[in-house]
């Protein structure tokens, strides 16, 4: 069986399952966050009554995450609804943005985006998170109420998105059914070159396959390019499945998965048992290829969609308006190491906005120094606009008053991770998607640009 | 509901993601609130690009759309897990769409809310239809009929119960797999 097939066995309680089958699994770890927890609650309390208790306190995990600093009543009330539930269910993981257990959130837009409105429980966005505080663990199931779900694949573990009734459903019986999904395997060989990321690495992927190459499959990533890999990288992947229409990605168990993972659920207390899925011999996969990592160059996906390939060093005509850094996908610590790399002692040329995906990237960027600065000073000194308070932001557009959203039609390079007409605000602006480093080196010229006339 | 439905068709192409169907920006409707769930309707596919798409699913002003019938190309409803995609368009009064192919959570929450039923078709039909054309689709012969011709259209299978039924609680229900609701 591939590593897909054997966690789904095992969360069935089958000794073997084949693609096509429809299993019920149990599941390890919910998660849901505020545009689309409101609505899994609503539907939880509709179908099992309003006194109904979830069916596990330590399996749920609440993230507000999308739309917090904003001014938007609606969305400042859709935290108060996860709150109350919270407190109603009596949840012990849920990363709020008020520490007042009681209170209510209100952005206040008199005091800016930059500086940090939140409290000391706050996280970010939840798939940065959900690692981070130790939720995510090798040979679990793991759904989210969000698409990008699958970036815990890296972890070696099933994971996707989920909508509203199935969430709703998980809540009140800890059980999901699921079709088995066939498998690809994507073998990689060799090492990225400099100025290459692995970010460069998914989108050459999706370029291969097609934006709907994965759909209703399990991208299972093997080979010693794997194992050279940070587990940054490999979420940066893992990630992306959904952008080729897959249901999950997956990476095998190292030495590098064990000691992330076993570090994190020590400093959290949250439960440390976990049994791996070690890669078979004999495997079946509906595609299989191998691809070198040394042969890839810096990538980019054009406008409008995620599949739509061509390398940086083409692309020098494409006049920019912005640049955009952050996202689960993007805002990593790592990936703003890079983008300082390509950014320090330079001035950006166009808009250029930066948002961490957690309150912990906020701290390890403001602690981390450089020739006696800390990044975050560099990259203020270099024009971006920083924000502390990390969110998806504008990734996916959100209220009007998003930091860093396109509300006239324009051009933007970024390091998320879709591009669908629209995904980051006004339907008519064109989203380039690409690395950190290609993103600050076109950042720093104002249109695309080979990052490797920066990176040695 | 009738075995046949005849209404005007609405045809889109390729790669319809989820922010077109329903804009980020008004996920901030709660779909299990009912004044929200009809919102949620008025807004349907009006992330389109203007220039492809100068008409209106659903006239401004109002929540339900003359257009019961949806036509689509590759990848219907790619994109974000989000299910308020197939209730804006339930809502909207929309009750099938026929799309070449569908992204995976779009599908599923298509049957998970029994809002749609979501038929894949044999033929590239988002190039043949146009919008207002107006079409009949046989549930009992899984067939699309418009402008004279009959497409055959692939059958939902063992999904389709669970449509009929309205979701997967009424027919987790139904099937004694959760117990009724006091």
């Amino acid at each position: 069986m591939t590593l897909t097939e054997k966690i789904l066995a095992r969360a069935s309680g089958k000794a073997h399952v084949a693609p096509g089958d429809n299993v019920w699994v149990n599941v390890d770890i919910l998660m849901t966050h505020d545009v689309c927890g409101p609505g899994t609650i609503g539907v939880f309390k509709r179908e099992f009554g309003k006194t109904a208790k979830v069916w596990d306190k330590s399996k749920v995990v609440i993230i507000p995450d999308h739309y917090i600093f904003t001014a938007d009543s609606m969305s400042n009330r859709n935290v108060d609804i996860l709150r109350d539930f919270v407190n109603e269910q009596e949840l012990p993981y849920f990363y709020d943005v008020i520490d007042d257990p009681n209170g209510h959130w209100h952005f206040d837009a008199s005091r800016g985006q930059l500086k940090k409105q939140y409290g000391s429980h706050f996280t970010g966005v939840c798939h940065t998170t959900l690692p981070w505080k130790g939720h995510t663990r090798p040979g679990e199931i793991l759904f989210g109420t969000d698409s990008h779900t699958c970036m815990a694949g890296a972890f070696n573990q099933f994971a996707t998105g989920i909508g509203n009734t199935d969430a709703g459903f998980i809540l009140g019986t800890g059980k999901l059914l699921i079709k088995v999904p066939e498998t690809m395997r994507f073998y990689l060989e060799g090492e990225m070159s400099p100025g290459v990321m692995a970010k460069d690495v998914i989108l050459h992927v999706i370029g291969d396959i097609g934006f709907d190459g994965a759909t209703y499959r399990a991208m299972q990533w093997e080979g010693l390019g794997v194992h050279t890999m940070s587990m940054d990288d490999r979420m940066t992947i893992a990630n992306m499945a959904i952008e080729a229409g897959g249901k999950n990605g997956i990476f095998p168990y190292d030495e590098k998965t064990g000691d992330y993972v076993r570090d994190r659920v020590r400093e959290n207390g949250t439960k440390s048992e976990f049994e791996p899925v070690e890669v078979d011999a004999e495997q079946s996969f509906i595609y299989d290829k191998t691809f070198d990592l040394s042969k890839l160059e810096p990538t980019v996906a054009m406008h409008p969609d995620p599949g739509n390939r061509e390398l940086a060093k083409n692309l020098g005509d494409v006049k920019l308006d912005r640049a955009y850094i952050g996202s689960c996908t993007g805002g990593k610590t790592s990936d703003f190491l890079a983008f300082a790399e390509v950014i320090r002692g330079k001035s950006v040329k166009i808009d250029t906005f930066g948002v961490p995906a957690t309150t912990k990237v906020v701290a390890e960027l403001k602690e981390t120094q450089w020739d006696g600065k800390s990044v975050w000073d560099i990259l203020e000194g270099a024009g971006v606009r920083m924000t502390e308070n990390a969110s998806c932001a504008a990734c996916l557009g959100g209220p009007v008053d998003t930091f860093g959203r396109m509300n006239t039609p324009m051009n933007c390079i970024s390091a998320t991770n879709r591009n669908f007409p629209g995904r980051m605000g006004h339907k008519e602006s064109r989203v380039f998607l690409a690395s950190p480093y290609t993103v600050a080196a076109s950042a720093l010229t104002g249109h695309i640009t080979d990052p490797r006339e920066f990176v040695s | 509901m009738s075995h046949t439905l005849t209404s005007k068709v609405f045809v889109v192409h390729d790669n319809i993601d989820t922010d077109q169907i329903i804009p980020a920006q008004y996920l901030t409707l709660v779909p299990t609130i009912s004044e929200e769930y009809e919102k949620l309707g008025s807004y349907a596919l009006i992330g389109l690009p203007d220039d492809k798409y100068p008409v209106d699913l659903v006239e401004p002003g109002r929540t339900k759309t003359d257009y019961q019938i949806v036509i689509a190309g590759r990848n219907f409803g790619c994109g974000s897990s989000r299910e308020h995609a197939p209730i804006a368009l339930g809502a909207a009064g929309v009750q099938a769409v026929v799309a070449e192919s569908f992204a995976r959570i779009f599908f599923r929450n298509c049957v998970a809310t029994g809002e749609l039923y979501p038929y894949d078709s044999n033929e590239r039909l988002c190039d043949i239809v146009k919008t207002g054309d107006e079409a009949t689709l046989d549930f009992d012969h899984d067939t699309l009929t418009v402008n004279g011709q009959t497409y055959p259209l692939k059958p939902l299978g063992e999904v389709r119960p669970v449509i009929d039924a309205g979701g997967i609680f009424n027919y987790a229900r139904k099937s004694g797999m959760i117990p009724a609701q006091s």
